[in-house]
């Protein structure tokens, strides 16, 4: 365990040098925060957590519930104040500054947050008067919206009334009615099918390719996958960053496929040995975490596998996710 | 800044209007209590459930009860035996009081100086009978002492001498005596302070439990304005319970409204701020709904027994009278029966409406400065 975790550490820091390396060329940056650390009692909800997340690019938190992106995002928006910490956010302080900020960043939260019992038009009505977009330029926002996330026909409609996509579209509407330089999305997607979540997916890089930068949390990796960067979280610490394919790259372990028999009675035998991650079983095959120290995983694992099929296979971010975690959440 | 507030008002509204239970209830509420306590609510005992217990048994003892009968306090519903028996029937609840009638009645009686003017009190006069009551209610106990000294002319056959009082008494503003005319104008400070409470702590407690909350925090909303707007849509509701009391109150129970409707107006819009700014105070306090409404709770209760709705205000001990005067029902109670019933115009209740000017002030200061746009 101790192993593991100091593994999920060193390969955090490097993922932390790649990103300062990249800052003095690239943009400012949305979000910075230094050593931002939250404790409710006795639990730490935030750990330590720094980020520099650039303008412009869609940035994820991945983590298992309860690993603090929702705290971590509260504590960026304001919401929370944070027990250690500075943060910068759109280049201002965010401490003293929260409610200039909050014309510039929008906020879709975890649960659907809007009027159940009020008409899709009267909510966007709501939330154009709250930031003070009135009569005419609120009403072409609003159509415009209305014909952006295809709500057109359904003005009238109670929001309570209608389906998870079309609430979150909704939301999505609302949250960026006021069009936010920086949007925070706490698990949009989390009461939304694959279909709707592709679409909504669609949405979040026009709105990045507009300029928005966007922050995400979300515990699928195929949504983790789309991000231009994103943080690793576990219990409220960050585990590793990078782009995607950075810390496919920059994994502590290697993967090796098992094809055979008994697949199940072997990865009890496997996962009790100190050198692998973790193994769990995709389909007909078993997939086997191996720590990088040893130095060729299929020697190392062929005289527990008597017989069976071994091969390498190419990393993937839910991989990535396990050897941070030290294989604590998944297999 | 008004914008945003109206934006708020419109919204509070236009959710009352679709949430028909709440709707009924700003209706139903009054109503149904309204008339629930204005046919139940009366603290005149009549007709209490009586036991007889005739030793004598004599044309005198039939006329004393007869005489008794007709004062209307009791109804005779049984007769014993025996003392013993009359006890057990008290105890058993079965009657409430118990009119003994000696064997030596008759001799009573012709001592008794309420029965024969030519007596005078003297060593041998002893009451003719004896009432056994149960004591642990003090109304009906203080209804049964009343007839302690009830005239015995009939009983002796001739009515007699002329009576002179030892005082006599004028009642203003209520010359029947009937409990609802003080009922109805107290039943709306009760009412007020229940839903007025209830419905703005609720309110805001609502989103915040909902998750709309954690959405309007984030967007550049002042909690000045949310408060401001959210509390507007409820002064109204609290003036259309006002006129159901009053109008209800005054066309079914014919209890008057002599004071000017200005002076009513300003009063009850002062014990409706007064109540709202109670209710956001709870709000910055409760996380649930449920917490909502039982603080709510804890503020009525007090409400209803301190206030002088129930009880004489200056019945009840000093330190009971402090926390009375803490209440805002106590005030608009003074207040609205000053009003209604006596024709007293707001500047003669300037103090009370001061006092719930400065409450109303310090409940909105205290839930602005409670109210934070954070969580947690």
């Amino acid at each position: 365990m101790t192993q593991s975790a100091d593994a999920g550490a060193s390969s955090a820091t490097q993922a932390t040098l790649s990103i300062d390396s990249s800052k003095a060329i690239e943009a400012p940056l949305a979000i910075e925060a230094h050593g931002l650390t939250r404790r409710f009692g006795e639990l730490t909800a935030v750990d330590n957590l720094s980020l520099a997340i650039p303008r412009g690019s869609i940035y994820g938190f991945l983590g298992p519930n309860g690993c603090g992106k929702s705290t971590a995002i509260r504590l960026l928006t304001g919401l929370l104040l944070p027990d250690a910490g500075e943060v910068t956010v759109l280049g201002e302080p965010l401490a003293g500054n929260e409610e200039a900020l909050k014309q510039r960043i929008g906020y879709m939260t975890q649960k659907f947050s809007l009027y159940d019992n009020l008409s899709v038009l009267e909510n966007l009505r709501f939330v154009a008067s709250i930031y003070g977009l009135f009569g005419r330029r609120g009403k072409a926002r609003i159509e415009e919206l209305l014909h952006l996330y295809s709500l057109e026909g359904r003005e009238s409609q109670l929001a309570g009334s209608m389906s998870g996509g079309q609430k979150q579209r909704l939301a999505l509407a609302c949250a960026t009615l006021h069009s936010p330089e920086l949007l925070f999305l706490d698990e949009p997607t989390s009461a939304v099918d694959p279909e709707n979540r592709r679409e909504f997916w669609e949405r979040l890089f026009d709105l990045c390719a507009a300029g928005t930068t966007i922050l995400v949390s979300t515990h699928y990796m195929d949504e983790a996958e789309r991000c231009h960067a994103l943080a690793i979280l576990e219990r409220g610490a960050k585990r590793a960053d990078g782009s995607p394919a950075e810390l496919m790259q920059q994994m502590g372990a290697s993967v090796v496929e098992v094809s055979g028999e008994q697949l199940r009675t072997l990865k009890q035998q496997l996962v009790a040995l100190p050198e692998v991650v973790s193994a769990a079983q995709v389909g007909t095959r078993l997939r086997v975490l191996v720590r990088r120290d040893a130095t060729d995983p299929i020697a190392f694992l062929s005289p527990y596998c008597d017989g069976r099929k071994l091969a390498m296979a190419r990393p993937s971010l839910e991989d990535v996710f396990v050897s941070c975690t030290g294989g604590r959440h998944v297999g | 800044m008004w914008a945003r507030i109206l934006a708020i008002m419109l919204k509070e509204l236009r959710q009352l209007s679709r949430d028909r239970m709440t709707f009924g209830m700003i209706v139903m509420i009054p109503l149904v209590q309204l008339l629930l306590f204005g046919y139940a609510i009366n603290t005149d005992a009549r007709h209490l459930p009586a036991g007889l217990v005739d030793m004598s048994a004599s044309s005198y003892s039939r006329a004393l009860v007869q005489a008794v009968k007709a004062t209307q306090v009791v109804d005779f519903k049984a007769k014993y035996a025996s003392i013993e028996q009359a006890e057990a029937a008290i105890t058993s609840g079965e009657v409430r009081a118990v009119l003994y009638l000696p064997a030596d009645l008759n001799a009573r009686l012709v001592n008794h100086p309420a029965f024969d003017r030519r007596q005078s009190d003297s060593q041998l006069t002893r009451p003719v009978a004896q009432w056994l009551v149960d004591g642990s209610d003090t109304v009906i106990a203080a209804a049964i002492r009343s007839l302690r000294s009830m005239p015995l002319d009939e009983v002796a056959g001739f009515s007699s001498q002329n009576r002179v009082p030892s005082f006599e008494v004028v009642q203003y503003f209520n010359p029947e005596q009937r409990t609802v005319v003080n009922i109805v104008p107290g039943l709306l400070a009760v009412i007020l302070t229940m839903t007025m409470i209830m419905f703005t702590s609720a309110a805001i407690v609502r989103e915040r439990e909902q998750g709309n909350m954690e959405f309007l925090i984030t967007t550049p909303v002042k909690p000045m304005e949310l408060m401001v707007g959210k509390i507007i849509p409820y002064v109204l509701v609290g003036l259309i319970q006002v006129s159901i009391i009053l109008s209800v109150g005054h066309f079914l129970f014919g209890v008057p409204v002599r004071g000017g409707l200005d002076s009513l107006l300003l009063a009850s819009l002062l014990f409706i701020f007064a109540s709202l700014s109670l209710g956001l105070v709870i709000s910055t306090i409760a996380k649930t709904q449920l917490q909502a409404m039982q603080l709510t709770v804890f503020i009525l209760l007090p409400s209803i027994l301190l206030s002088g709705f129930m009880f004489p205000y200056e019945a009840m001990p000093i330190a009971a009278q402090w926390i009375a005067e803490a209440l805002p029902a106590t005030h608009f109670m003074r207040m609205v029966r000053a009003i209604v019933l006596r024709e007293a115009d707001i500047l003669m209740l300037a103090k009370d409406a001061f006092w719930l000017g400065a409450f109303t002030l310090g409940g909105v200061l205290l839930a602005s400065l409670r109210f934070r746009k954070r969580l947690g």
